[in-house]
């Protein structure tokens, strides 16, 4: 689905990437452990997160993530504002807590950038 | 750069193959405004010379828990990035408190973290062992109030 779609569904303000909402997405993940972050999310997916500092920002670069959807009614630090606009990376707040924003985006098609983790394991 | 690593790990695998690219960066301890800064330029360095998006990923995880690893507990370090025609070798030196158990400290869940690392999202005990999983060759050796020394070669299919 595009973007706009995502904002739509999940009630969503644009902070940074109101050009960006014509963008197709299809897979997202979820965490607020940026090491899990770094070694499951996916290029091209969604990232769902509570949490709002510079970290979030560079590993949504690093990883090519398509978009940063802040939960529970999270803003982005000042720094991190500033950062994301700087490095064009899209970020909606929504004030749907993860687990609603995760699935109210299921239901209307997004699955997961990986289902499940490997045994004893993080290898892709 | 600190010496005392050098006696204890020799690196020259790549001698006899094809340099790509070699080129070392600094990081400074406790910026963590910074931190990430080197994985994002290793990334890139990685993807214009054109290596397969998996290559370039696992490179980017190994290199930012490194980066925020020495961001979080030491004074300073450096990178050294070399890329042949068979692997990618990242290795880090760093100048601080030294890991005194390092079998302990590659296990997952194992951590010192402080409540600034934990508040970024960090210091749940995943550094090493995400560095584990996604290197093909990882050596780490450590001494306690000198540094540590991580050797970590991502394999070019």
């Amino acid at each position: 689905m595009k973007l706009r779609e995502v904002k739509e569904i999940l009630n969503a303000d644009v902070i940074v990437g109101e050009e960006k909402l014509e963008m197709e997405v299809k897979t997202a993940f979820g965490a607020d452990l940026m090491s899990d972050v770094l070694a499951f999310a996916k290029a091209g997916s969604l990232l769902l997160t509570g949490l709002t500092n510079t970290q979030v920002i560079r590993i949504a670069n690093v990883l090519d993530i398509a978009a940063i959807i802040l939960v529970r009614g999270k803003k982005p630090q000042t720094e991190s504002l500033a950062l994301a606009k700087e490095l064009q990376i899209p970020i909606l707040t929504t004030k749907y807590i993860l687990f609603e924003t995760a699935g109210r985006l299921y239901a209307k098609g997004i699955v997961g950038c990986l289902e499940q983790v490997e045994d004893h394991s993080a290898h892709s | 750069m600190v010496a005392w690593n050098k006696l204890k790990i020799t690196v020259h695998t790549a001698e006899t193959e094809n340099y790509l690219y070699t080129n070392s960066f600094d990081i400074e301890g406790g910026n963590f405004n910074k931190a990430g800064t080197i994985a994002t330029g290793i990334k890139s360095i990685l993807k214009e010379l054109g290596l397969p998006n998996d290559v370039v990923r696992k490179s980017a995880i190994v290199s930012y828990e490194a980066e925020i690893n020495i961001v979080s507990y030491a004074r300073k370090g450096i990178v050294t990035l070399t890329v042949t025609s068979k692997n990618v070798e990242i290795d880090v030196t760093d100048e601080g408190p030294g890991i005194p158990d390092v079998e302990l400290a590659r296990k997952q869940g194992y951590s010192t973290a402080n409540q600034q690392i934990r508040e970024m999202g960090f210091g749940a005990g995943m550094g090493l062992y995400n560095i584990d999983c996604y290197s093909d060759k990882f050596d780490i050796s450590s001494e306690v109030n000198k540094g540590t020394f991580l050797k970590i070669i991502i394999n070019i299919p």
